[in-house]
């Protein structure tokens, strides 16, 4: 009788993060940590108007200071160091690293010092002096549609960086043809209408660790290395060497421990561009570290998207259309992915309903502020946000249940694949299953019997409810300019130890957890003998990166591919010096036998050393056991859920508090349930507090009013209420493991679900939304006979 | 977020301190905790050429019972206030002050004496200094003076101490039945109005009281109308709290900024003196 494995099975096990010890014992190694000999350090002058001509910059104060190697304008630097990149198709302006003749948003840079020390190079900006022509700043974002107080750009009229891009129902796909029938005929039908305003505001990412670049150019060599704070170290790579004149043979990006990125980290940044140039022009290696003034700056922000929606019904909660005009502020310069974020909130306005027409427009608008980019969940949390605000205003019009409505409007597990009128394929979904088990797992009944009993109190209590399906496992290819697959590379190494290299790279993600957990199965080994590689173009050969929550569906799934052609071919080995068939062979417990013979078999460690050694060499096989693979996904995953939010508003004061989130996520199969929860945790926070407490602010002069922790609030765990969450599994056929992503899930739900909850509970003072974040002063004026 | 080059001294003493600031001609600062002054220094608003760390010097941390009273050493962080024994026993209204500052980071490093030189205008303290009555003891290079808390705060980040003097203690007559309310600032956790009240209740009824408010104007302030109002009063939460309505009505320097309005403060000031006096009356013992 075969004894029972020693070595359970590992997926979909709570096993906890490998990543977390070296983290929390201080053990990691992040950027600002490389230190190399002759390193000099670099530090940025910085604007501090919002929108001006440079007159002058006087330099010679901070040239002549003990320890400054040199000092740059950004006239210099132009002439080595290029354009900033911008990966989407859309005209762009001219964005130079380093301002040349005029500065766009406070916290451009506008020279460079490159001295001995932090503190010296910090010294010395400060006492670089620059003469401004101080002009008016672009503030709001529709007076800048009009063009005033001022252009951004000179070649971009009334500020439009994206006129007006329209998609949905009638649109050809190469937007020529745009037929506006049906969306007219559901409005036409309507019985019920409708409309709001809602500003989706402006967030700064935030991460723990702010940006950094370590870039070391080794003349004798002619090579580069650069170390950056990044979530895509092959992308750096390809810009950093193409900016230098040098091939990606040539260059090697380190992401060494990233202390969160959340979508800020894929950008390709002017500090990534300037250090490694100025090493290159040296022979030096530089670094230069973010601090946190220059992070609230200097970073890309997230959202600022404004939406008009108009939902068409019937009176009976048939949903006939959906208008959605979008208006993005996007700050001073397209960035790498600017201009995307936005119309992936128009690919995702179909959300979980079966809508028979829908008609969006996207406008993309320069203003004298901080660039956007991507931040966690990048433009569906906004399409959500809309819709599902949109839907909870039409459930209240009629007085119906929200998430009755929701179930009337639903796609039906039986229409996946399904093709939205945004383009999109959902790959699979049971939104009513989502949906049954929040209302079950917060006693939605029993909830609205307590809200009702509470108002009657007059106590200001109210509820909310959110679906969400998101668009996640980017690619493929198609859908990419850098590509959409992932590549990894899996060594059985000749101690039998697992050596896997991974084009994600994680920041958060806990990758090497997940990844070691599945070849921990695949090969019947301990997950202590395997170790995941990552974040290093020099050691994984190739990859995409970490963003679009694709580290599982499509990193995990490249691990797979290249774990099993390992496999098979150690399969042959064993057959040979076992004398069995490969076929009948099974890896368990450390050895690789007969199935039901264990004491049939070697160990692992005997196999591999066989196939490095291998005399004899079986007919037909090399040596070695390291094979690779690239996964092309066919299509996004589409993860879906339900977010429940219970609060109370202080009758006296407006402080709303959040007394219960309950969420539902499908994430299709999870390898993880402790890390997938570790994501929603976060996801949620971050949704809630884009509801409650964050936002980024600028005065009408374009001067940041919330540049520090003093003034832009993060939830702490204290904000927050106990979370409690559920997943439904709906695999997605889109890869092998059924996996669909998670990262961003939460901030998808969460934040109309709480915002929904507020205007229940302030609904008796006629109100119908209430536009983010839910600051006390705003929610006591509501109650206290003031507006919106 | 990287300070001027700076010196760096610790004092052994607090004549130490005195005699090394001294040296520094002016140009030095002390520093405890330093959770204000190093934001300060990180954003180069105030640039010392030197600092003398009076964190560690024998006796100026730590919570002591003298005669009836109680005295706080300078150099007691937050978190000891919020956690001492004795505090929490005599005086809540002073532990539980502490436990409302910033978040555990903060409350481990900033300190007592560090809050009060600072004055921040939205710092929890000052107020709970006012309503207890306090006396801020002083050191100086001419010797020690005594500065009641009701003269101490002047002005936006102003207060009567001398860039040569050092705050030692504070002392105060611990008291029940007195208490805190706050609305925090979201972010920083600061107060955008913070009330501190202390009640003297006999055979049921206010004979004296002390109201501190912070966060609404440039410093902290005593609410002597609803200080008045409340003498004589029967000490139940009803009757308090009617003296509460038009708090702070008569203040002329109300701040205004993005975390709240000049209006939205003044309609707090009520609600959090209603809120301290109620807190105040519910530890009368029955």
């Amino acid at each position: 009788m075969a004894a029972s494995p020693v070595l359970p099975k590992l997926v979909g096990q709570r096993v906890k993060r490998r990543e977390d010890p070296r983290l929390i014992q201080g053990l990691g190694t992040y950027v600002d940590d490389i230190k190399i000999v002759d390193m000099q350090h670099v530090a940025f002058k910085r604007s501090d108007v919002a929108h001006g001509r440079i007159r002058s910059l006087d330099t010679s104060a901070a040239e002549g200071m003990p320890g400054v190697k040199a000092v740059l304008s950004g006239a210099q630097i132009a002439e080595f160091v290029g354009p900033m990149p911008i990966g989407t198709p859309f005209p762009s302006p001219d964005h130079h690293a380093v301002a040349v003749d005029a500065v766009r948003y406070v916290g451009e840079a506008v020279a460079v010092v490159v001295a001995t020390d932090r503190y010296v190079a910090r010294d010395a900006a400060d006492a670089i002096v620059v003469d401004y022509e101080v002009l008016p700043a672009v503030v709001d974002v529709e007076q800048a549609m009009t063009g005033q107080p001022a252009q951004v750009h000179a070649d971009f009229e009334n500020n439009l960086a994206v006129a007006l891009v329209p998609s949905g129902t009638g649109v050809s796909a190469d937007l020529k043809t745009i037929d506006d029938s049906a969306i007219d005929k559901a409005f036409a039908d309507a019985e019920v209408v409708v409309s709001q305003r809602m500003l989706n505001q402006r967030l700064a990412p935030t991460a723990m660790e702010p940006r950094g670049v370590v870039a070391h150019y080794e003349p004798g060599k002619d090579t580069m290395t650069i170390w950056s704070s990044t979530q895509n170290p092959h992308i750096l790579r390809s810009f950093i060497a193409a900016m230098n004149g040098m091939g990606q043979d040539q260059v090697r990006a380190i992401a060494p421990e990233v202390g969160g990125g959340f979508g800020a980290k894929i950008n390709i940044y002017a500090e990534e561009y300037v250090v490694a140039g100025l090493s290159k022009r040296f022979g030096l290696p530089l670094k230069w570290t973010e601090d946190r003034s220059e992070a609230f700056l200097a970073t890309t922000h997230g959202r600022d998207i404004l939406g008009y929606i108009d939902i068409a019904a019937t009176r009976d909660g048939k949903v006939l259309g959906m208008k959605l005009r979008l208006i993005a502020d996007i700050g001073a310069y397209n960035m790498l992915l600017t201009a995307a974020i936005p119309t992936l909130t128009m690919m995702m306005a179909n959300a979980t309903y079966d809508i028979p027409a829908i008609r969006t427009t996207l406008t993309e608008v320069f203003t004298n502020k901080t660039p956007t980019d991507a931040y966690r969940g990048a433009g569906r949390p906004e399409a959500t946000y809309f819709v599902e605000r949109g839907m909870d205003m039409l459930a209240r019009e009629l007085g119906m249940d929200p998430a009755e409505l929701r179930r009337k409007n639903f796609i039906q597990p039986d229409q996946f694949p399904y093709a939205t009128q945004m383009g999109a394929v959902y790959d699979s979904g049971d939104y009513g299953k989502a949906l049954d088990r929040a209302l079950e797992n917060a006693s939605w009944d029993e909830l609205k019997q307590q809200r009702d009993a509470a108002q009657a109190e007059g106590r200001l209590v109210g509820l909310g409810l959110a679906m969400y399906v998101e668009v996640c496992g980017l690619g493929p290819s198609s859908s990419l300019p850098t590509g959409g697959w992932e590549h990894s590379q899996v060594t059985v190494e000749r101690d039998g130890r697992i050596s896997a290299t991974t084009g994600a790279s994680p920041h958060g993600q806990g990758n090497e957890t997940t990844f070691g957990q599945m070849l921990a199965d695949q090969f019947g080994v301990p997950l202590e003998h395997i170790t995941i590689h990552h974040g290093d173009t020099g050691v994984v050969k190739q990859g995409i990166g970490t963003f679009g929550s694709r580290s599982q569906a499509v990193g995990g799934t490249a691990i797979h591919l290249a774990g099993a052609k390992v496999k098979e071919k150690m399969a042959k080995y064993a057959a040979a010096l076992i004398e069995a068939n490969e076929d009948d062979l099974v890896f368990e417990d450390g050895r690789i036998s007969v199935k039901g013979a264990p004491d049939s078999g070697k160990t692992f460690a005997e196999i591999a050393a066989y196939a490095y050694v291998p005399v004899p060499l079986p007919e037909g096989l090399t040596p070695g056991l390291s094979e690779e693979a690239f996964f092309e996904p066919a299509n996004n995953t589409y993860p879906f859920g339900c977010h429940i939010a219970l609060m109370e508003i202080d009758r006296e004061t407006g402080e709303p508090t959040l007394l219960r989130l309950v969420a539902v996520d499908d994430a299709g199969n999870l390898i993880n349930p402790l890390i997938v929860e570790g994501q929603v945790h976060g996801g949620l926070a971050q949704g809630i507090g884009q509801a409650m407490i964050e936002e980024v602010r600028y005065g009408e002069d374009g001067q940041p009013l919330t540049g520090s922790f003093m003034d832009y609030a993060v939830p702490r765990a204290s904000d927050l209420p106990r979370f409690e969450m559920d997943s439904t599994v709906t695999p997605t056929p889109v890869n092998p493991l059924g996996a669909k992503g998670v990262g961003e899930a939460g901030t998808l739900g969460s934040t109309p679900c709480v915002v929904s909850a507020a205007v229940d509970a302030l609904s008796q003072f006629g109100v119908t939304h209430i536009d983010m974040m839910l600051r006390p002063e705003k929610l006591w004026q509501i109650i206290h006979g003031g507006q919106s | 977020m990287i300070p001027s080059a700076f010196e760096y001294e610790r004092a052994s003493s607090v004549d130490d301190a005195l005699a090394k600031l001294a040296a520094t001609g002016g140009t030095g600062k002390f520093i405890a905790g330093g959770h204000s002054l190093v934001p300060l220094m990180k954003f180069r608003l105030n640039e010392p050429s030197t600092l003398i760390d009076i964190a560690r010097i024998p006796g100026l941390a730590g919570v002591r019972e003298k005669d009836r009273a109680l005295e706080i050493g300078a150099a007691t962080v937050h978190h000891d206030v919020a956690t001492s024994a004795v505090l929490q026993a005599q005086c809540p209204v002073v532990s539980d002050t502490a436990a409302t500052i910033g978040d555990p980071q903060v409350r481990n490093r900033g300190t007592l004496g560090g809050s009060l030189a600072h004055a921040d205008p939205a710092a929890d303290y000052p107020a709970v200094m006012l309503a207890v009555d306090a006396e801020i003891v002083i050191q100086g290079p001419d010797g020690g003076r005594i500065v009641s808390a009701a003269d101490f705060f002047q002005g936006l980040f102003t207060v009567a101490l001398s860039a040569d003097e050092i705050i030692t203690a504070v002392r105060f007559t611990p008291t029940r039945t007195a208490s805190y309310a706050k609305l925090y600032q979201r972010a920083s956790r600061f107060a955008i109005v913070g009330v501190a009240a202390a009640l003297d209740v006999a055979d049921g009824t206010v004979r004296s009281a002390r109201v501190g408010l912070t966060g609404a104007g440039s410093h902290a302030v005593r609410l002597t109308a609803v200080e008045e109002a409340l003498v004589g009063r029967a000490a139940t939460p009803e009757a308090v709290a009617e003296t509460a309505e038009g708090a702070g009505a008569g203040l002329e320097d109300v701040n205004d900024d993005i975390h709240a309005s000049e209006a939205y403060r003044r309609a707090m000031i009520p609600v959090f003196t209603k809120r301290a006096l109620v807190g105040a009356v519910a530890r009368v013992p029955a």
